[in-house]
């Protein structure tokens, strides 16, 4: 019997959907699932172990009327504007001066240096400035063996330990990204800039500074999504004082096993973190315009 | 003038390193500390730390355990990333921009959210915790990242040689294993080293979803509580080895072959 | 504004390799100038140079009498068309068209107009709050013209300025450029490896071939008169037939060649010859092969043809001499030249170019 072309077709999309359906079912079942499931205990709530079914706002109303759920929160969002700021002042010149200073076969190496302590554990690095910010770590104990201070400064379990921790990670990070979008830029661009009368702040300033912006905001945004979701650099560095929101979260999980109260949480920082990449996404699409 | 943007360049430039190697370079070197406490001043050098480690049982089974999950949750998110990526991008599926964008989707989620809607699941299923279910919420994590790094390599270019190998008799599967795989090996072996890279260091997802058997960044988390340690120096410094060591010998093995650079 | 550009001596190596050796040309104000030759000959590396963009190993560069070997490109009287037009992304072509005369502190309203001008010049007025990606491939280059001219240089540097375009494209934008050569007067350099292209806008056209000066040249002079072998198969296509001197007689020479023996003007040797026994290689291109005899044509005597194909205007043939010698002749377009057949040929001996060997 002579096969049609549109049975050809069908055989065709059929092997398409064969291949294509375990990473679906797998997204499905243990991620769609789970997430949904989730939202949905957001608008539940618990008896002692059990979780009761009735929908309700409870979650979200005590995130706005209890100070220390809604302060998790506040805290996470100042440290990480903060945070972003820092990086990005403190990794855009160093990157610059890789792309643009150091010679082009050592340039991968500066980079790779730039970058290594990145592959130490993540929470290996946290601990590592615990060591270095503790009252008798390398930083207090050099400062006073100068004599610059007379007592040892309070630089970690606190918000600025917790916010060097952070610095040091996403420096490393930006300079990466930023770097990468550096090289990217055709060369021919600062030479006709230099060829019509620019000298090399102007350059900079009209023409690679604009150009690299996009690039900038991307990894802004990276810096910001992760550090707002992150738990383990604050719970090292940031003391028992103030709590970024993913310990609100995870101290929701721990003793009181609220797990209604931590799925709403969970959906508050979603939000936030997507009202950012809709920000994000329409700067990006104005700058091409 | 010039001179002086130079130096001011390399003095910045030389402040932001020493920053960034500051914690590390004291993690390696109080972890040879004589004496209790990893802090300045350094008493002696002593290897007492490392053989500590050693001999931790719990410590070395957790290594044991990181590298199995690591490994084998990136092996199957490798897999399931290829087929997917060359389903999408060979075959003509209805709404392939949606179903791409639910593959990926995960990667815009934090880890922690992943984590706790599994926890959530699997407690609401009665289900015990265990290195499985790590590797389930690290394939989870992983999946997305090895499907667009795959996806994105499977260019046009790549068809005609496919079409060539089916014009010559092979079959889809012949195709698939002996001609589109070998040829996407870089981006396949380099979705499956970044996989196994996050999975190692991964801890919020493993944290949630273990209950005895755990990964190595839970065991150093549950050595942290005990305070500051050189004994904690001396695994964060074995692993930071591990990847440097790993780390250059993907540079001279696989980016030295394909001719890629970064 | 305009200048006259001299070139001394000028050297530049990379490591080992000489990439240009010894280069000296003149070049007078409002010339267009081409330099023609294949990739590797040093034509960008000169261009370059000249530009600012490369410092030269030895030698100067004097633009209107001054010295500006040293000079950064931002301090000389050039601006350069890159290649890939470099049109800066995030600006309007307004401000493209503007930013030279920006960073010459002109302001806002000045430089504006300015820009205007001289975006009517290459037709692009009405686009002037475009960006650069809106554009196709041929405006894009227009704005890149408008921006180099716009700060009024002496000499307006052009590397390979029209290879991105189709060939329709290409020949339209040669005569654009001729035009504005000629309303501006700014001296112009344009870089090709397209003698096609050389021909029909230069004023002179400088052959280069392994970083030296091969020819140096009106089309015409070129082409008909070259002055070496590479000058002479680089223009066109050519013959190129060994021969040996054999007597001066006066104001001719008498030559042996495998085709029999010539009788040829002094005046078409490249250099005096010497004497008997002096070996040239003699240039005879496809279209001084004629079917006819002409005031002081020679006969060549039979020739078979080998292949042939019309070209329109005229036949391309393959043709075996009697002694044996393959040659290309143009032959008219109403001949008849069906493979196999044989022919009477003679020869324009006027303009036949005798060369030094190879």
């Amino acid at each position: 019997m002579p096969v049609t072309a549109t049975d050809l077709e069908r055989a065709e999309i059929r092997k398409g959907w064969a291949l294509a359906l375990p990473a679906l079912l797998w997204t499905l079942f243990f991620f769609v699932v789970p997430f949904g499931y989730m939202a949905a205990l957001s608008f539940w709530t618990r008896e002692g172990r059990r979780i009761v079914a009735t929908w309700t706002l409870d979650n979200y109303i005590a995130f706005f009327e209890k100070a220390h759920l809604f302060k998790g929160l506040v805290v996470s969002l100042e440290i990480t504007a903060v945070v972003t700021v820092i990086s990005v002042l403190i990794a855009y010149p160093l990157a610059w001066i890789i792309a643009e200073k150091v010679p082009r076969r050592w340039q991968r190496f500066a980079l790779v240096m730039a970058v290594l302590p990145f592959w130490t554990s993540y929470v290996v690095r946290s601990y590592s400035w615990l060591l270095v910010l503790s009252e008798g770590g390398v930083v207090n104990q050099a400062l006073m063996a100068l004599g610059l201070i007379g007592e040892p400064l309070e630089l970690s379990a606190n918000r600025i330990g917790t916010i060097i921790g952070f610095v040091h990670f996403f420096v490393m990070l930006l300079t990466l990204t930023i770097y990468a979008n550096l090289i990217q830029l055709s060369p021919n661009y600062r030479r006709a800039a230099a060829d019509l009368g620019a000298n090399a702040f102007q350059t900079f300033w009209h023409i690679v500074l604009p150009l690299t912006l996009p690039g900038i905001m991307v990894g802004a945004f990276l810096t910001f999504v992760l550090c707002i979701g992150d738990y383990i650099t604050p719970q090292i560095l940031g003391g028992n004082n103030e709590l970024a929101l993913p310990q609100v979260i995870m101290l929701q999980l721990g003793r009181r096993a609220d797990f209604p109260m931590a799925a709403a949480l969970s959906i508050v920082l979603m939000a936030i973190v997507t009202l950012a990449y809709l920000a994000c996404a329409r700067w990006l699409r104005m700058e091409r315009a | 003038m010039r001179h002086l943007a130079n130096l001011l360049a390399a003095l910045y430039a030389g402040l932001v390193y020493l920053f960034i190697f500051l914690p590390v370079a004291m993690l390696v070197l109080f972890s040879f500390q004589d004496g209790g406490l990893p802090v300045p001043p350094l008493n002696g050098l002593t290897l007492r730390w490392y053989e500590a480690i050693l001999a931790d049982r719990k410590l070395m089974a957790a290594l044991s355990n990181s590298l199995l999950v690591a490994v084998f949750s990136s092996a199957v998110a490798c897999l399931l990333g290829f087929l997917a990526a060359y389903a999408l991008a060979r075959y003509r599926l209805p709404a392939s921009a949606l179903l791409r964008g639910l593959i990926v989707a995960p990667m815009t989620v934090s880890t922690l959210i992943i984590g706790l809607g599994l926890l959530s699941v699997l407690n609401a299923a009665g289900l015990r915790l265990s290195l499985a279910t790590i590797g389930i919420g690290h394939v989870v994590i992983n999946l997305p990242l090895c499907f667009a790094v795959i996806y994105a390599s499977m260019g046009a270019h790549q068809v005609n040689i496919e079409r060539a190998a089916r014009d010559l008799g092979a079959n889809d599967w012949q195709v698939m294993v002996l001609v589109t795989a070998p040829m996407l090996m870089p981006s396949i072996l380099a979705a499956f080293f970044l996989s196994v890279t996050f999975s190692w260091d991964e801890f919020i997802v493993a944290f949630l979803l273990s209950r005895f058997d755990v990964t190595l960044p839970i065991e150093i988390w549950n050595l942290l509580r005990s305070g500051l340690d050189p004994k904690t120096n001396a695994i964060g410094s074995i692993v930071f080895l591990i990847s440097v060591a790993c780390l250059v010998v993907l540079e001279l093995t696989v980016l030295r072959r394909t001719g890629k650079s970064p | 504004m305009t200048a006259d550009l001299s070139i001394r001596n000028l050297a530049r190596d990379f490591g080992a390799f000489r990439a240009l050796d010894n280069v000296s040309l003149d070049i007078a104000a409002s010339e267009f100038i081409v330099l023609l030759g294949p990739s590797g000959c040093g034509k960008t590396t000169l261009l370059s140079i000249l530009g600012g963009f490369l410092a030269p190993s030895s030698g100067s560069v004097l633009i209107g009498g001054r010295d500006v070997t040293r000079l950064p490109p931002a301090r000389r009287p050039t601006t350069t068309m890159f290649q890939d037009y470099a049109l800066f992304p995030h600006m309007t072509v307004q401000d493209n068209v503007a930013f030279g005369l920006r960073m010459r502190g002109i302001a806002k309203p000045e430089r504006r107009d300015k820009a205007n001008s001289f975006l009517e010049l290459v037709g692009l007025r009405d686009a002037w709050a475009k960006k650069p990606h809106e554009l196709s491939g041929g405006q894009r280059q227009r704005v890149a013209l408008a921006r180099a001219l716009a700060v009024d240089p002496d000499v307006l540097l052009l590397d390979e300025p029209l290879g991105a375009l189709d060939l329709k494209l290409r020949r339209q934008m040669q005569d654009e450029l001729k035009a504005i050569q000629k309303r501006v007067g700014t001296t112009f350099i344009h870089v090709t490896h397209d003698q096609e292209e050389a021909m029909a806008i230069a004023d002179r056209i400088v052959v280069m071939n392994r970083g030296r000066i091969e020819d140096v040249g009106t089309p015409a002079e070129i082409y008909r008169r070259p002055r070496s072998l590479f000058s002479a198969g680089f223009m066109g296509e050519a013959n190129f037939v060994p021969a040996t001197v054999k007597e001066i007689r006066g104001s001719e020479a008498e030559v042996d060649t495998a085709l029999g023996p010539l009788v040829l003007p002094l005046s078409a040797f490249a250099t005096e010859p010497r004497g008997a026994g002096q070996k040239v290689t003699l240039c005879i291109r496809p279209e001084h092969l004629r079917l006819q005899p002409e005031d002081g044509a020679a006969a060549l005597g039979q020739a078979r043809v080998v292949t042939s194909a019309f070209f329109g205007t005229h036949h391309r043939c393959r043709l075996e001499s009697r002694s044996g010698t393959e040659l290309i002749a143009h032959l008219p377009q109403q001949a008849e030249v069906a493979a196999g057949r044989g022919l009477e040929l003679w020869l324009a001996r006027d303009q036949v170019v005798a060369l030094a060997p190879g």
